[in-house]
């Protein structure tokens, strides 16, 4: 049985831990074992942190033995890098920030702690979010558990990986234009990015603040539910978080569906899909039906140009973003600055890697004297045209559904040279962002041994529906219960 | 050739508020470096801004008082500049859709006609910290307190074409917001700082000239000592056939110059874009009507006030009305004294002069309002004479003692008792035979003058505490009677 | 579309990252690619559309004016690379 945990579901161990079956403590441990047995060939973790992850099962045991607590008391679990986390290092996959250890928690890190939740430590990640395979990281790209020669996807590629290979029960990631559901496809598993807005972003470092949104990593729709309650809800120090009831995502799984509307959107079942995803897809949909939804096609005419208007609007919030990286009060500082330029150039030009220095300064091209009209404010219009895309689809169906990437996880360095073709693996993913919509990948039928990602997409704030629905189709098939082996 | 000077105005007002614009740290001044920069103040990685309501309301009340347009959608956005007293590498301003439209004020010029100052805009953002280059080993040092401190930048037209009419406009907008109390007002602290765009052009031609930017002013005497100084050395420059370069300068009061204040100025290029961390601001109807309900008394209003409900004339209103402090602190010893024309007085020549021997302002005037109030109360009543009250207020000057206190301390009440004035006069009229005499004997016309001679005496005799209109009244009846 | 090397020294510079002159003709290489990418969407008319800032149509909410934070400079220093007397350093400012 304890040889076993790795495999059990939040439910499932949520019981167990209720039952006395084993402790928090035995759990946590379990974990940290695991992560010092498979990550070295992983690359999924930057930072453990058993002291206070023991700590936090010992007091999640008292919790649950005063019976006290929730379903996720007890749980141990892994944290993107991105996230602020007190006392523990938090370095964005950046030099840049490879010596700053946070002084305070992301809203996120502190509810989860309130739940219960232990936190084994943080994952690796692309450099500030940016970058589709991991690769960016200034700690190395992190390994696909199924084919170690391969990209787990990005940029929550180390959440993804490290869920994959069962190295944590959960783990949490954030979406900027797919980072949570291109890998969450590329690695075999369910990953949410909720509506923007439904989780607190304070905390987060951010990447791009119109876009950025953090959700669950999971293995089941089911796990995605019970780590997604915990984690949304309305923050006052996030002044673009909503404030509106969180749903009873868990209690709501099992809810009908018979009769949903669900559109294949057109063009995601184009030319650049690739083949056997294609059929991953159709053996997916085939299955979908046995639940009593009506299936129909739909389109978002506008949908290609999703990825050009985010290479605009990304980059240019992220120059801005970044620019607090200064080497003044946190983080990176070149050595012996001759003056005030050469400080803050030395410091940034070190501090950051390739990707991010070019995003910075395509942003800052976009947004510049003279480029704004033909950039910044064409892509803020490109972006009202995709999102009334989706408000024409949304009107009449109830959920959208298509891959969730092109193609499978593709050879480390396949694409690390060619930041447009890198870009582009992106494309079923990024236009929800700019809307600012619900969707999850789930696991569809594998592709020539790979794993293959369907993604589902809400209207806004309809969570609870795209859990049920990938609940439901994970109690009729077993796409989810794969697992690399060696694991 | 005949030049014609051209002003316009751009000042940072900072709010009173407790707590910043974008978060919960503290406003305070004076406070030992970085201890009230908090996460968001700092721009720590993952932090986020939300608005403080009261800076909204603030604002409101400002563009009422000037009555502007308030904007029903106002958005903020990133001016993205890298410096080390700005902790994000960007302020959060408004640019396209700021809080305040366009606006009036009127100043009073020298010859007494008004003139219409257009305000262009007021629109709020966050205060940059503090650079400070004593040396720490040849390094700059960086307080982040004052980082995120609320600010409205009002911007005028270029409607000035003086530098007194420049500072009878930089005097109203201060006037205004003291008087609303949004801003302490307060030039040493940078609490209100004037930049001031100046530029000359001949007179009748109609294109605007070349502008410098005249920033470190910190009274209204240098904003007129450097605009004075700027055009100056702007004709003297056109006039030597040289061209204005457009910059920005420094006025340095201890030389009274301006300079510029880098050499080689750098083209900035701001990229502005809205904050995607902040969302629209809308303004209800409702919330800008029970915002303006909170509106105090503008100096207009109370001038009018104070000539109609106290009876004073258009000068006193006018005087004590000029600033929100001294009008209330001539309510205060109205609403207690009684007396106002009295009071004004009081308040006018004898508060005021010792407020200027002693180069202090009323805010530091060692004496209370409501202690001075007892004071004039005591003239008002008959307790002592204008003449005592003086000697009672340096004494109050000096210490904590109220005026009551010191005339029992020092006997000085006056002396209002009809037998004992009597007694004195008496004394006085059988003392001087021979100035009863020629009193007598005076035309009456010449009487009412001779009269000073005798008051003088009953007054020395009772050490200046006889009620000089009863001695006067007594006076008079007795050399006739005789 | 391709930049001309001024224009990417003044990109770096705008956004304060040194670049090394070798570097420069592979970085304009790569800028103009993503700008290839980007300028896609010229081909989307575009006219009349109201530009989305934002993807919640939501007013900004206020917050009461009231000081939550509390002196905390040496935890928030403690990750500081220079500091002084309660002072960030950076190398002298001249004005």
């Amino acid at each position: 049985m304890m040889s076993d945990l790795h495999l059990m579901s939040i439910a499932g161990l949520s019981a167990g831990l209720r039952a006395g079956d084993f402790t928090s403590v035995e759990l946590t441990r379990h974990f940290l074992q695991r992560i010092q047995q498979f990550d070295g060939e992983l690359n999924a973790v930057l930072t453990l942190a058993e002291e206070q992850a023991l700590e936090q099962a010992k007091a999640a045991d008292e919790r649950i033995r005063a019976g006290d607590g929730g379903p996720l008391t007890g749980i141990p679990l892994l944290h993107k890098d991105i996230f602020c986390t007190q006392g523990v290092r938090t370095t964005c996959g950046s030099r840049m920030l490879d010596n700053f250890i946070s002084p305070y928690d992301a809203t996120v890190v502190s509810r989860l702690k309130d739940a219960g939740v232990v936190m084994l430590g943080k994952t690796n990640m692309d450099e500030f979010a940016m970058g589709s395979s991991n690769e960016t990281s200034f700690y190395g790209p992190v390994k696909n558990p199924w084919d170690r020669e391969r990209v787990p996807g990005g940029s929550s590629g180390g959440s993804a990986a490290a869920v994959a290979a069962r190295l944590a029960v959960a783990a949490t990631g954030t979406d900027t234009g797919g980072s949570i559901r291109q890998p969450a496809a590329l690695c075999g598993i369910t990953g949410l990015k909720p509506t923007y807005g439904r989780v607190s972003r304070y905390g987060m470092i951010a990447f791009a603040s119109s876009l950025d949104q953090a959700g669950p990593m999971t293995r089941s729709a089911e796990d995605a539910a019970h780590l997604l309650g915990a984690m949304a809800g309305f923050d006052e120090r996030d002044s673009t978080s909503v404030d509106r009831p969180v749903d009873d995502y868990a209690g709501q799984l099992n809810q009908p569906l018979k009769g949903l509307k669900i559109g294949m959107v057109k063009e995601f079942f184009g030319e650049g899909l690739n083949p056997g995803m294609n059929a991953s897809m159709q053996t997916a949909i085939d299955t979908l039906k046995t639940l009593g939804v009506e299936m129909r096609e739909v389109s978002l005419p506008n949908s290609h140009y999703s990825v050009p208007a985010y290479y605009v609007v990304a980059p240019a919030e992220c120059s801005s973003n970044l620019s607090r990286f200064d080497g003044v009060r946190f983080g990176h500082r070149c050595e012996n600055p001759q003056d005030l330029e050469d400080l803050y150039k030395r410091s940034r030009a070190e501090g950051f890697g390739p990707e991010v220095k070019r995003r910075i300064m395509i942003g800052a091209y976009a947004l510049s004297a003279g480029y704004y009209d033909a950039y910044y404010l064409k892509a803020q219009q490109v972006r009202q045209v995709i999102a009334d895309d989706f408000r024409q689809a949304f009107a009449e169906v109830d959920i959208l559904l298509g891959p969730a990437s092109p193609e499978t996880a593709f050879r480390l360095g396949e694409k690390s040279d060619d930041p447009v073709s890198m870009y582009l693996s992106d494309i079923y993913t990024i236009a929800v962002n700019l809307a600012g919509l619900p969707a999850l990948s789930m696991p569809a039928p594998m592709v020539d041994e790979l794993p293959a990602g369907l993604q589902l997409i809400g209207n806004y704030f309809e969570e609870g529906r795209l859990l049920a629905l990938a609940h439901q189709l994970q109690q009729i098939s077993d796409w989810h219960r794969q697992m690399p082996s060696g694991y | 050739m005949q030049w014609e000077t051209v002003i316009g105005l751009e000042i940072h007002t900072q709010l009173t508020t407790k707590s910043k614009i974008f978060s919960g740290a503290s406003t305070a001044f004076g406070a030992e470096p970085n201890t009230q920069a908090c996460l968001v103040d700092l721009g720590f990685p993952g932090v986020l801004p939300v608005l403080n309501e009261a800076v909204v309301k603030k604002a409101i009340l400002f563009g009422t008082a000037v009555e502007a347009e308030i904007a029903r959608r106002a958005v903020f956005a990133r001016k993205n500049y890298f410096y080390p007293d700005l902790p994000k590498g960007y302020q959060i301003s408004q640019l396209e859709l700021p809080i305040v439209g366009p606006g009036h004020v009127d100043i009073t010029l020298e010859n007494g006609d008004n003139k219409r100052i257009g305000v262009t805009r007021a629109h709020l953002e966050e205060d940059a910290g503090k650079s400070l280059h004593e040396d720490f080993h040849g390094m700059t040092g960086i307080d982040l307190n004052r980082a995120g401190t609320p600010l409205l930048e009002i911007v005028s037209e270029p409607d000035m074409s003086s530098a007194k009419e420049a500072l009878a406009y930089a005097k109203k907008i201060h006037q205004i917001v003291v008087y609303l109390g949004i801003c302490d007002g307060n030039m040493q602290e940078g609490s209100f700082r004037v930049d001031a765009n100046v530029s000359v052009r001949p007179v009748g031609q109609k294109e605007l000239g070349t502008r410098a930017e005249l920033k470190n002013i910190n009274s209204f005497r240098f904003l007129e000592k450097a605009i004075n100084f700027e055009v100056e050395r702007q004709i003297d420059i056109l006039e030597a056939g040289g061209r204005v370069v457009q910059e920005t300068r420094l006025y340095d009061a201890a030389r009274d110059e301006t300079r510029s204040m880098r050499s080689k100025e750098e083209a900035n290029d701001y990229r502005y874009f809205p904050d995607p961390d902040l969302l629209p601001l809308i303004i209800e109807e409702d919330f800008i009507a029970e915002t303006v309900q909170e509106m105090p008394e503008l100096p207009a209003a109370r001038r009018a006030r104070f000539e109609e409900q106290y009876g004073l004339s258009a000068y006193d209103a006018d005087v004590l009305t000029a600033t929100r402090e001294q009008a209330d602190y001539y309510e205060t010893v109205v609403a207690e004294a009684g007396d106002a024309k009295l009071s004004a007085n009081w308040v006018m020549v004898e508060l005021a002069g010792a407020l200027n021997k002693a180069g202090l302002d009323l805010p530091q005037s060692p004496v209370s309002a409501r202690r001075f109030s007892g004071l004039v109360k005591r003239i008002a009543d008959n307790t002592i004479s204008g003449k005592i009250a003086k000697q009672v207020f340096e004494t109050m000057w000096e210490s904590e003692d109220s005026a009551d206190a010191i005339i029992e301390a020092k006997g000085l009440k006056q002396i209002t008792d009809a037998g004992a004035i009597e007694a004195i006069v008496d004394e006085v009229i059988s003392g001087n035979p021979a100035q009863v005499e020629n009193f007598r004997n005076a035309a009456p016309d010449k009487q009412p003058k001779m009269l000073g001679f005798f008051v003088g005496q009953v007054m020395k005799k009772s050490q200046g505490k006889a009620n000089p209109k009863q001695v006067n009244e007594l006076l008079r009846k007795k050399l006739a009677d005789a | 579309m391709d930049l001309e090397p001024d224009e990417v020294e003044k990109i770096a510079h705008l956004a304060r990252i040194a670049v090394a002159a070798g570097e420069i003709e592979a970085l304009n290489t790569e800028l103009s690619g993503i700008l290839d990418l980007v300028e896609r969407m010229g081909e989307l008319d575009t006219s009349g559309i109201t530009p989305m800032a934002h993807p919640l149509d939501m007013p900004q909410r206020l917050r009461p004016d009231v000081v939550t934070e509390e002196n905390h400079r040496e935890a928030y220093q403690a990750v500081a690379p220079a500091i002084g007397n309660g002072l960030y350093l950076v190398p002298r400012v001249i004005e």
